[in-house]
């Protein structure tokens, strides 16, 4: 009857308030405990990928909400499932499987609703460590938020209320009497796990469980007896006593990620995270959240061990920016082409944002420097590999050592590059060929190796290949490069189509003119001379350095295409120039191809 | 100063050797009395009364105080951005102070680099800062162009990962000459600047035209020079995301033909150097 992950969970049967609580517990129990509460329409097994992960560490607790699963269900089911009620069956299962120290609570959907309850009445104070939230509100906080944007109607105000409102349909279903029972124990029951596989893309097995009919039926007392007392009357004294963790999908199509605007005013200790998921990220991304809560916990089991966090300087112009932390903390981020340049300022910017970095280039002594600097900005973890893109082998090696030793890429950034330039007939096919195997063969390997790591993985991710503005902007003085440009812009396109219903985002950069050291590491075709190369790469190196636009923007750019999923990212201004004359007017780019820059 | 007396020149290189030992322990002497809250203003203040009360009448320019993300001049469009603000201390904050005084005639203008409490970020952009030292010294020595060191010095900060934040400065430049000044009773000073050390910049700007040569050490073409003999004041300025550091002391330049002679440092007895060869041992 239990799901299949959670075999070789100890059972035990907490008797309160008159019914019997089914409780399961995994991994020592003399470690810090996490207590995982399911939600709507759910049974402790929507944890089971989560929970096994967190046992490693930790003494995992999961219990059915009375009425679910294989919990007993109060008599009579109206006003049986008051969050009063509901706290009392937190506190049983607290003092029974962890007496003598406080649980770290976890809560998704409507268990998240009543831990906040727990989190914010004066009974539980000691008992809760921490709270990681996801996807569900407490309903104080949400009556507040209703509130406040009735009481003060601005447009955009107005619009967030709308917004919530409708993608609350499912709520005002649930208060009509019989109706939902009747269509969860028929139809909807019976399709339910096709939907959630259709529509939330939940991977097909042995979730939901068979029980989930019957779940469903009795859960919409949850909504009867709590939404709409609490709505109307949120308390005024909601405040959080514990650190509270708010894990918010941005694909969730129940919640506004809006609804959570205010509640720095609720809870003193906030930590917030992003994840691009939909609703059922217990699900659909196991190893994100269990590593957020892991890390949670651990910061709060132990807090001498507490990372310091830099003081964001209130009148500071730099420092990272909050949307990113909030993303992009705990994640491995792998960068190529890191030693110098677009990449070794993306790898500090994603360091910078808390996330875990591997820096891969050619250049080991460079690579070893960029990881050095990643972890003194903010890094958990930095790693440097001397790796050649267009090396196959030492890809794939790479990619087994990285999957082995730090785990799967949630970020690639196949950003390695070279450049050539020089007329076509002057071109060597030995130089076309090192610059077509780097440029577009570096970022085939990266994207198919690592790329096939995040598909197996199934818990999304997103692929970055940087392109150039060369992609859309002919030349005659660049045809390999442009060349090679061009095909890593179409190739991003192509596998963006592809990854798109695997939740992997591909997004291609174009700088355009960037002051990094690509000059000074530039072929010129036709030029044999030492001397002149040299002449030409310093000439080249000025007038880009002149042009100064820095690499950190760029590396500002990536964070942002990832953060927003864009497909296709023209950063400098020239290189947005060119991307809207491509479109508009190509006569246009057309002719400047045909000027002959002066050697 | 070319072909000088010997005994002459030992006399003036005390003189300033004098003067920049002043300007560090000023620059000790206020950094040790920093606490979280005290704005730049206040700290540019501090320093500025110390001299004061130690006898400077004059500057080259008067002290400026840079804290938080402005050590790394960051968004700094124009160069009244570098004069002291409101901007208040905070623990874990890195610090520049920056002063020329005047002193008995002698010119000095140091860069002190600080942090209020730990910053391991901030002690490795320090500990950076020493491989630019010896390599601005050796290619001194090695009688490269001004230009070409400072490409040089350019290409280890990117290879550091850092930026060159001495750009920010007006031309760019990363060191100046500075000279003697006659000391005057009345010592207006201009955008900061010291009207009696501008004169004498300007003085030298304008002969150094007409002889192929310039006093600001910068990346331009008018800095495709060797070293000219005299006193640099040095400042590479190392950027590194919102933290930045450097020093500023004085290099001496002669037309010595032993390269030992030709270029040294006028006092290896600063607070980086100490740091340096406290953390070697």
């Amino acid at each position: 009857m239990a799901g299949a992950g959670l075999k070789g969970a100890r059972e035990r049967r907490v008797r309160t308030g008159g019914i019997e609580l089914c409780v399961a517990e995994l991994g020592d129990a003399d470690r810090p405990t996490v207590l995982l509460v399911h939600g709507y329409p759910d049974s402790k097994e929507v944890w089971s990928e989560v929970a096994v992960r967190l046992a490693e560490e930790f003494h995992v607790v999961l219990y059915d909400v009375r009425g679910h699963g294989r919990s007993t269900a109060p008599a009579p089911l109206r006003g049986g499932f008051t969050l009063e009620k509901l706290t009392d069956d937190f506190l049983a299962v607290a003092d029974a499987v962890s007496p003598d120290r406080p649980v770290h609570l976890v809560g998704h959907d409507w268990g998240s609703v009543q831990s906040w309850e727990f989190v914010t009445v004066p009974r539980t104070e000691g008992r809760i460590a921490s709270f990681t939230s996801m996807s569900g509100p407490s309903l104080d906080h949400f009556g507040h938020w209703i509130k406040s944007r009735m009481t003060r109607p601005t447009p955009r105000r107005v619009g967030q209320l709308l917004g919530q409102g409708a993608k609350s349909w499912y709520v005002y279903m649930l208060h009509t009497p019989v109706l939902p029972e009747l269509a969860w124990r028929g139809p909807l029951g019976k399709r339910w796990p096709k939907l959630l596989e259709r529509m939330e893309k939940v991977p097909a097995g042995d979730y939901p469980t068979s029980s989930l009919p019957g779940d469903a039926a009795t859960g919409a007392w949850l909504y009867r007896d709590n939404v709409r007392a609490r709505l109307s009357r949120p308390r005024p004294d909601a405040f959080a006593h514990a650190p509270v963790q708010l894990i918010t999908p941005t694909g969730d199509a129940f919640l506004s990620e809006r609804l959570y605007d205010d509640l720095g005013a609720w809870v003193p200790e906030l930590t917030r995270r992003t994840l691009p998921a939909k609703h059922w990220v217990p699900r659909t991304r196991p190893d994100q959240l269990a590593l957020w809560i892991r890390d949670f916990v651990r910061t709060h089991e132990e807090p001498e061990t507490r990372a310091l966090r830099p003081v964001a300087e209130p009148e500071a112009k730099s420092g990272v920016r909050p949307e990113y932390a909030e993303r992009f903390g705990g994640q491995l981020v792998l960068v190529t082409g890191a030693a110098s340049g677009i990449g070794r300022a993306t790898a500090f910017a994603f360091a910078e944002a808390g996330a875990r970095v591997v820096a891969v280039d050619r250049d080991a002594e460079g690579a070893a420097r960029t990881a050095e600097m990643a972890r003194l900005i903010g890094a958990p973890d930095a790693w440097g590999e001397a790796v050649d893109v267009s090396d196959e082998q030492a890809m794939e090696k790479l990619a087994a050592k990285v999957a082995d030793e730090y785990g799967i890429v949630d970020v690639l950034v196949n950003n390695a590059g070279i450049g050539l330039t020089g007329s076509f007939f002057e071109t060597t096919s030995e130089e076309w060929k090192r610059v077509l195997d780097v440029n577009l063969w570096g970022v085939i390997h990266g994207s198919r190796i690592f790329g096939a790591q995040m598909v197996a993985r199934g818990q999304g991710g997103h692929i970055v290949n940087t392109a150039s503005a060369a992609a859309f902007q002919p030349s005659r003085a660049l045809p390999a490069y442009s060349t090679s440009k061009a095909a890593v812009l179409m190739l991003s396109e192509c596998l963006r189509a592809e990854l798109a219903d695997r939740s992997i985002g591909v997004s291609a950069i174009c700088p355009g003119i960037v002051n990094t050291n690509i000059t000074a590491t530039a072929r010129f075709a036709g030029v044999t001379d030492a001397a002149e190369e040299k002449r030409r790469q310093r000439k080249a190196s000025r007038l880009y350095g002149l042009r100064n636009y820095p690499p950190e923007k760029v590396a500002d750019a990536i964070l942002g295409a990832v953060l927003h999923d864009r497909a296709v990212v023209p950063v400098t201004p020239e290189a947005r120039g060119a991307h809207a004359l491509s479109r508009l007017a190509p006569g246009a780019l057309r002719a400047l191809a045909r000027w002959q820059p002066p050697a | 100063m070319t072909s000088a007396v010997a005994s002459e020149l030992t006399a003036d290189l005390r003189g300033f050797r004098e003067v920049q030992q002043l300007s560090y322990a000023c620059a000790e002497a206020v950094a040790a009395q920093l606490r979280p809250g005290v704005t730049e203003r206040e700290a540019a203040r501090m320093q500025r009364e110390w001299l004061y009360e130690r006898g400077v009448k004059d500057w080259f320019h008067r002290p400026f105080a840079w804290f938080g993300d402005r050590t790394a001049f960051v968004d700094f469009k124009i160069p009244l951005q570098f004069f002291p603000t409101d901007r208040r201390l905070e623990a874990g904050m890195p610090f520049i102070l920056d002063m020329a005084p005047v002193y008995k005639g002698y010119t000095a203008d140091i860069g002190y680099s600080g942090c209020l409490g730990l910053n391991p970020l901030h002690d490795k952009l320090l500990a950076d800062l020493r491989a630019h030292r010896e390599l601005i010294l050796r290619e001194v020595r090695e009688r490269r162009s001004l230009r070409e060191i400072y490409e040089d010095v350019d290409r280890l900060m990117v290879r550091q990962g850092y930026a060159n934040r001495h750009r920010a400065y007006p031309f760019g430049v990363i060191a100046h000459k500075i000279d003697r000044v006659r000391e005057r009773r009345f010592a207006p000073t201009l955008f900061g600047f010291g009207t009696q050390s501008l004169k004498g910049l300007l003085s030298d700007a304008v002969h150094g035209h007409r002889d192929g040569w310039s006093p600001l050490w910068s990346p331009y073409k008018f800095s495709d020079h060797p070293p000219t003999p005299g006193l640099w004041a040095v400042e590479p300025h190392l950027g590194f995301r919102g933290t930045g550091a450097k020093f500023e002391e004085i290099l001496v330049v002669t037309d010595s033909r032993d390269p030992e002679q030709s270029a040294f440092w006028l006092d290896d007895d600063l607070p980086h150097v100490r740091r340096w060869n406290e953390g070697a041992v």
